[in-house]
């Protein structure tokens, strides 16, 4: 089956299986920054925008997002290299395998809170799971980013 | 993870129900999250989402949500948070994370009828109604009951009115589902109980309930209606046991829960 999708701002034709869920459609597409890290639907490493809100890629059917768009950490380069400095100053980045999914669920959160919490913050990201770190160097880091003051 | 060999965005109910039904192997995906763990084998995947049920709108006399709307939107609305004391926002919003609560639907949860479900005690502690396509309107209370039929949940009816309600679950960690649930809503002075994740489907416990709305009524401390109250619910309501709790851990919870559920309806 073929279908259009506006990925990054860039049209594409890609053809999917019935079954193909939008993370493997993806990754064969060649946007490898999104992953599947759990298979259980909860950790959030596969996390994409569709129509600007984060979804987890592993869990939307292909076929669902004929005509939409969506987007990939590559297609918000600049504003992750600032999370990722953000977070390599604060010595959270270890095996880095979780920081894309992260990431885009830190931009998404930016867009959507205007000044949260640090309990607003735990609240929107509870969807994405680091298995090296305590969370508390991730904190640090989101804090700088969001402009939350210590 | 689940096998189709065809898909279809059907764009009306009428449509969706003659795909649905024109083999028995075809089956609707909604937010897929429970479905891709599983390995159903689908001939026809029946997507809702271009079917325009996804909707959180106030009538004269209640508020309907329609069967594709996630559970982030049921977290957000303004609408939810400002009625039935926001229980329905404040139920989902500790499930998994946002990018999960943005995929998952509620028809997909309330027509799965999930025994962990965290949205369903709540709801069933409400005066709510559940429409579907061939069954047409229906209480909730039913709906549960009923053996799986092949149908499609079009909304979901909840009944406004001058409620208090409360919402009280206990999970081991953040994300994971709930070990047990309570919801108690009270209206015109009279309680209606719900529990969950025994961790079978929801179900009401209508004896305690009395025994609340009639303490309470005779003046009776909340705190001491709740203990009497607590008592009956372990008669009332059979727990089970899984990898997650025992029954008699779930009972001793319960009967907590119901106590925070009293107190912060009661207001004290």
């Amino acid at each position: 089956m073929l279908i259009h999708i506006n990925i990054n701002g860039e049209k594409k034709k890609l053809h999917c299986d019935p079954d193909d869920m939008l993370m493997s459609v993806l990754r064969s597409a060649g946007y490898k920054s999104v992953k599947c890290g759990c298979d259980t639907t909860n950790c959030g490493l596969c996390t994409v925008w569709l129509e600007g809100k984060p979804v987890l890629s592993c869990s939307v059917p292909a076929m669902r997002c004929n005509n939409k768009n969506v987007t990939t950490l590559e297609g918000v380069q600049e504003e992750a290299k600032v999370i990722g400095s953000l977070l390599v100053d604060e010595g959270a980045d270890q095996c880095g395998f979780c920081s894309p999914g992260l990431i885009m669920n830190i931009i998404a959160m930016k867009k959507e809170l205007e000044n949260p919490t640090e309990e607003d913050i735990l609240h929107y990201l509870a969807g994405n799971l680091c298995r090296c770190t305590g969370y508390m160097s991730q904190m640090r880091a989101i804090k700088k980013y969001m402009g939350v003051e210590e | 993870m689940f096998t189709a060999k065809d898909y279809a965005m059907p764009q009306s109910l009428d449509e969706a129900y003659e795909v649905l039904t024109a083999r028995k192997t075809n089956h609707i995906v909604a937010g897929c999250a429970w479905l891709r763990m599983g390995n159903k084998r689908i001939n026809t995947a029946v997507d809702l989402s271009e079917a325009g049920l996804d909707y959180i709108r106030e009538t004269q006399d209640a508020i309907e949500i329609g069967a594709m709307t996630s559970y982030r939107s049921v977290e957000t609305s303004r609408l939810l948070q400002e009625n039935f004391s926001g229980i329905l926002s404040r139920a989902v919003a500790p499930i998994i994370g946002v990018q999960f609560r943005n995929v998952v639907t509620v028809g997909g949860s309330v027509y799965s009828r999930f025994g962990f479900s965290d949205f369903l005690t709540p709801l069933l502690a409400l005066d709510t109604k559940v429409k579907l396509y061939r069954e047409g309107m229906m209480s909730l209370e039913e709906f549960m009951q009923m053996p799986y039929k092949k149908d499609i949940l079009e909304k979901i009816v909840i009944r406004k009115g001058t409620i208090t309600a409360s919402y009280q679950m206990f999970r081991n960690a953040e994300a994971d589902f709930p070990l047990v649930n309570v919801a108690a809503v009270k209206e015109n002075g009279c309680y209606k109980v719900t529990v969950g994740a025994r961790p079978g489907r929801a179900v009401c416990a209508p004896k305690t309930a009395q025994c609340l709305t009639q303490l309470l009524s005779e003046g009776k401390p909340a705190d001491e209606a709740a203990e009497q109250a607590k008592a009956l619910l372990k008669s009332e309501i059979s727990f089970g046991t899984n990898m997650r709790a025992s029954a008699g851990y779930r009972q001793k919870i319960a009967g907590v829960l119901l106590g925070r559920a009293v107190k912060e309806v009661e207001g004290c």
